[in-house]
């Protein structure tokens, strides 16, 4: 029995000993910071659902896979577009058919060249072509009527209703054909974007390489590796001071003091969402037009962007963003912070009645989260009763998008760079209506717009369109929220766009 | 004479000075926990804010001695409930023995390998967020540890001769139960819950520094100290004092639960 | 033999509970694996191809039974988020977790058992003796040192250590995979913040339990017979006292298992935690399942351990705990 317990006691012992001698050669691979590291990491707050840019949802992943993957076109920074794998492009004057003229001598990361081939792929693989009956994986792409190979390596597309704004979906990755067939979840389907999959551990860090192949000398990357690794807000903040991480997109202006005092750069640009107080109009409260704009009156946004974002962001009066270029109108002076013009168009809309509502607010995003605080703290003022509901992504999506089982609610909103994909949103009979917003007059100048071609007429229409959601106090839309970003002070190049990319081939050492 | 028990003594007073503090912050605070203010972000701890201010210039010494309220009340209705229950199950269940023991036993298994983190997930998905969550949550987590006890010390009791005697004079099982076995135990039962107490003080913690506990604008100690750690170079007093007041109350209730098993 | 068998069939039909609980839970949670996939700008079409495709259209029985199917067999058993096998996805991240509670435990009981020992040795010795006030005075710092919470303790040690002394990088990222010895340093800072609050614990236990068999009888009787205490003590006090440990030791497993799924947030390791989090909040079932029922069966082997540990150290012990 002794000896039992004697011979546990040396076992446990000799482990503890080699382990702390790991611990030591382990602890020993220090990194230092101010040198040019070939690798460089990127932290992100979620984790990649995928490596298939056709399949794959969420817009952080789309931002990621950027790199490693291309469109037809390019967004550029400033939001105009821009030939990316089709050298050029012409649309007829209907706007129903789209020429594309194939980039020649375009290579893909397993050392193929890109063909017509593939882009048709691509394309009935998001519409849902290749297959009789098959289901699209992108709404937009529904329109899409057939797509054919043309001589002088060409690729024609026909869209079933005439779309003038189809052009800035093209950005839909490229992937090899059947490509994505022998695609594992480690390296995932084949691109040909400036960098390289090394490995995917799900749920953890995709780590990345340069592609030497690259077809674009200008646009080729600069740095050798890039990890995106998934991260806690909190344990980020550790690891960007001690040197792990090099680039921290999304972070908030209070952890962006902190990183800046650390000694890390911050670079602020939009977010290109709309964050609005959304109201639903399904509920009784909100149905008089007199409540909604009280509440607009009532909300300083200046006071919000000065709480939760160190005043900086977008003020917005309606429901596009700066982002849309020649679509977007400032709406912003329509309501000035007014709470006694707020308080007595309250009381003539209710009589002396106390309005006291729910607001649910998705609590994994602090922005919001923080807005609704400050939302609440401003509704006292007026008499406003507003209660936080904090719930998670999974179940606002569940139950406030798609349920419709809400009375208000603090969100983002995105949207791809075609306005209408952002307007129909308030389309009687569109999809993704969150708010329910019903109105013919809308709905009408809505169908116009889709429709035509002239682009004076349209740009006129989606002005009138922002200007009736501010005039019927659809919501309370708030900011474009500022993006920020806290970047490794060696580094430089990191750009902003106005849809979801983090463009790392930009990125260089100073 | 026995020794005055000065363990039992100092655990009480640490214990009542929290349940005081948290009295007090029900009815009064220095500042009104939700009151934001762009210019007070980040002061350091100061005579007009004790224990300075947070990221929406919030007094955290009005959101501690409230944080310390919501832990004290979910860690006390969990006991409460995990106790009621554990009791009652473990009681019956080492009293008749038998089949239904075997199984009762079984069902505490299932729980008791659940990791209370993860049943309170679990929980946060049937009963979305909030107090009334993590109270349930932890309740339910609880019940195995008091069964367990309470069952042994019952299946000790159940062939004692008092026992028998209060058979043979007819008290049905219930009362033999409840009135002749429970008086016995009820030492133990009070270390229990006082060690009980001690986890569900740090479980609540645990769980609302993993942002699935007490949720935002409601203060908790566990949730300040989750979004206090990302600012402890800009604001280390935001991270050290609802670190504090945890051990503190985890600290007191030590000492109280030490000073009663002194006295058994 | 026969116990043998009964504690495997027990074992078994434990787990089918916890699964059908845990499955059950989840058909009444809020949210929607599919929406939560596809997100906002997804097509009806889409949302209803992908719920046909993960067989979420059948009834609860069937879906059940499909599960468990699925999770014997390994066949075809993905997770929704990341379209690839749950044991990809969970074992690296269940593996991570152990290590990390593992190692923890290899600390706490190579601390607080020599510690606790040489404290209650002290302790036996007379009143008033010098190493007595030590011993007391080691009882008052064990008892603020138990009341850190370790994720506390986490946040405190990757500032002092990680960030002002440079010890360790918090939030290394090191591969488990391709450097084992480089994971075990990685995640020392975090076993060292599960372990310390146990070792108090532990220490304090052991601490008690040799004390108690110092002033027991039989030590009294050896000692008359002109045995030193320190050789009373390694051959019979030790193996006496070191048995209610072994019990408390397995108490104490299964709140560290629990322990380091909270201190790897700290610390931001890949394990349980982070698999957990990230796949109820996209209800992605598969993955909060497997993890279910593997963070199950880890607990369950704990206590069998323990078990049949108390039975080889003292063998009177049969039967029912």
């Amino acid at each position: 029995m002794n000896n039992n317990i004697k011979r546990i006691g040396t076992l446990v012992l000799t482990g503890v000993m080699i382990i702390s001698a790991a611990a030591m050669v382990g602890g020993c691979n220090k990194q230092d910071n101010n040198k040019e590291k070939d690798t460089i990491v990127v932290g992100i707050q979620q984790a990649l659902d995928g490596l298939d840019p056709h399949t794959v949802e969420s817009a952080g992943t789309r931002e990621v896979l950027y790199n490693v993957f291309e469109g037809l076109i390019k967004v550029e920074s400033d939001g105009t577009i821009s030939a990316a794998l089709a050298s050029e492009y012409s649309i007829n004057d209907e706007g129903t058919v789209y020429t594309f003229v194939i980039r020649e001598n375009v290579k893909f990361h397993d050392g193929s060249v890109l063909t017509t081939e593939d882009v048709k792929y691509s394309i009935e693989r998001n519409a849902g072509l290749l297959s009789e009956g098959g289901e699209a994986l992108d709404d937009a792409f529904t329109n899409i009527e057939s797509v054919n190979i043309k001589e002088g390596n060409k690729v024609e597309l026909v869209l079933k209703t005439a779309d003038s704004e189809f052009i800035s979906y093209l950005n839909e990755p490229v992937i090899k054909k059947d490509g994505e067939k022998n695609a594992n979840e480690k390296k995932g389907p084949v691109g040909t974007g400036p960098y390289k999959v090394i490995e995917n551990v799900a749920g953890d860090r995709l780590e990345l390489t340069k592609f030497d192949d690259y077809w674009n000398p200008e646009k080729a990357a600069n740095i050798k590796n890039v990890t995106f690794k998934v991260v806690t807000a909190s344990s980020a903040m550790l690891g960007m001071k001690a040197g792990t991480i090099d680039i921290f997109p999304y972070i908030t202006e209070d952890q962006a003091n902190e990183l800046e005092a650390a000694g890390f750069e911050i670079l602020d640009g939009n977010t290109n969402l709309v964050q609005a107080l959304y109201l639903n109009h399904n509920c009784d409260k909100f149905k008089d037009v007199s409540v909604r704009k009280a509440l607009n009156y009532a909300i300083d946004k200046q006071e919000i962007l000065d709480m939760v974002a160190g005043g900086k962001g977008t003020i917005l009066g309606s429901a596009l963003f700066e982002g849309f270029g020649k679509y977007y109108k400032d709406c912003a002076g329509i309501y000035q912070y007014d709470a006694d013009k707020a308080k007595t168009l309250l009381e003539d809309a209710l009589g002396g009645e106390k309005l006291t509502f729910t607001v649910r607010v998705p609590a994994n995003y602090e922005v919001h989260m923080n807005t609704a605080l400050v939302i609440q703290n401003q509704l006292k003022e007026i008499g406003v009763d507003m209660k936080i509901d904090a719930i998670d992504w999974s179940t606002w999506l569940e139950e406030v998008y798609a349920g419709n089982n809400y009375e208000a609610t603090v969100v983002g909103i995105d949207a791809k760079l075609a306005p209408k994909d952002m307007m129909r949103r308030y389309y009687s009979k569109g999809s993704g209506n969150l708010t329910a917003y019903n109105n013919p007059e809308f709905d009408k100048l809505y169908e116009e717009a889709v429709a035509t071609t002239d682009e004076a007429k349209k740009q006129e229409l989606y002005h009138k369109m922002q200007d009736l959601l501010a005039e019927e106090a659809a919501s309370v839309f708030i900011q474009d929220n500022v993006q920020l970003v806290a970047i490794n002070k060696k580094l430089t190049g990191y750009t902003f766009y106005p849809i979801y990319v983090q463009d790392m081939a930009c990125v260089k050492w100073k | 004479m026995k020794k005055r028990n000065y363990t039992l003594i100092a655990g009480t007073i640490m214990v009542l000075a929290a349940i005081l503090i948290a009295i007090i912050a029900e009815f009064y605070t220095p500042y009104a926990t939700d009151a934001l203010s762009v210019s007070d972000k980040f002061l350091s701890p100061s005579l007009k804010h004790i224990m300075g201010t947070d990221n929406l210039g919030r007094d955290i010494l009005s959101r501690v001695m409230v944080g310390m309220g919501t832990t004290i009340k979910i860690s006390g209705m969990a006991i409460l409930i995990g106790g009621t229950l554990g009791v009652i199950l473990g009681t019956v269940s080492g009293y008749i023995g038998g089949f239904f023991d075997e199984v009762l036993m079984r069902i505490n298994d299932v729980v008791a390998s659940v990791p209370s983190i993860l049943l309170a997930m679990v929980f946060i998905g049937v009963m979305g967020r909030g107090t009334v969550t993590v109270t349930v949550a932890l309740g339910i987590a609880f019940i195995p540890s008091f069964a367990r006890v309470v069952r042994g010390e019952v299946m000790n009791y159940r062939h004692r001769d008092f026992v028998k005697s209060a058979k043979l004079s007819g008290a049905g099982p219930v009362r033999i139960m409840f009135l002749h076995i429970m008086p016995n135990i009820k030492n133990t039962l009070l270390a229990a819950v006082a060690t009980g107490f001690n986890n569900a003080v740090l479980a609540e913690a645990g769980m609302s520094y993993m942002g699935i506990g007490v949720q935002p604008p409601t203060p908790s100690l566990g949730e300040m100290l989750a979004s206090s750690q990302s600012f402890w170079g800009l604001a280390p007093w935001y991270v050290i004092f609802p670190g504090l007041a945890i051990i503190y109350l985890v600290i007191s209730l030590v000492i109280f639960s030490n000073g009663l098993k002194k006295n058994m | 033999m026969k116990s043998v068998i009964k504690k495997i069939i027990t074992f078994t039909i434990t787990l089918l509970l916890v699964s059908m609980v845990a499955f059950l839970m989840f058909q009444v949670i809020p949210g929607d694996s599919v929406l939560t996939k596809a997100g906002m700008n997804a097509t009806p079409e889409r949302i209803e191809e992908l719920r046909e495709a993960y067989g979420l259209n059948e009834n609860i029985v069937v879906r059940y039974f499909n599960w468990l199917k699925g999770f014997v067999t390994g066949n075809g058993y993905k997770s929704y988020t990341y379209n690839m096998d749950v044991w990809d996805l969970v074992i690296p991240n269940l593996k991570a977790t152990i290590l990390l509670a593992g190692y923890s435990l290899i600390i706490i009981l190579a601390v607080s058992i020599p510690l606790g020992t040489v404290l209650g040795y002290m302790s036996g010795k007379k009143k008033k003796s010098v190493s007595r006030k030590i011993g007391s005075l080691f009882d008052v710092v064990n008892q603020g040192i138990m009341a850190v919470p370790s994720f506390f303790l986490g946040i405190m040690i990757s500032i002092v250590f990680g960030l002002m002394l440079k010890w360790f990088i918090p939030g290394q990222i090191v591969s488990l995979e391709d450097d084992f010895l480089g994971f075990i340093g990685a995640i020392t800072p975090a076993a060292v913040a599960v372990a310390v609050p146990k070792i108090a614990m532990l220490t304090k236990f052991t601490k008690s339990s040799i004390t108690e068999n110092i002033r027991a009888d039989y030590v009294r009787t050896a000692r008359s017979k002109g045995m030193t205490l320190t050789s009373i003590l390694f051959k019979h006090v030790l193996k006496n006292a070191l048995i209610p440990v072994i019990t408390v030791t397995g108490v104490i497993s299964t709140e560290i298992f629990a322990g380091s799924i909270v201190v790897e947030q700290v610390f931001g390791i890949p394990g349980l935690g982070k698999v957990l989090i990230n796949s109820i909040s996209s209800r992605d079932y598969p993955v909060v399942m497997a993890a279910v029922v593997y963070s199950a069966i880890v607990v369950l082997t704990v206590n069998l351990i323990v078990d049949i540990a108390y039975r080889i150290v003292d063998p009177r012990m049969g039967g029912k705990s």
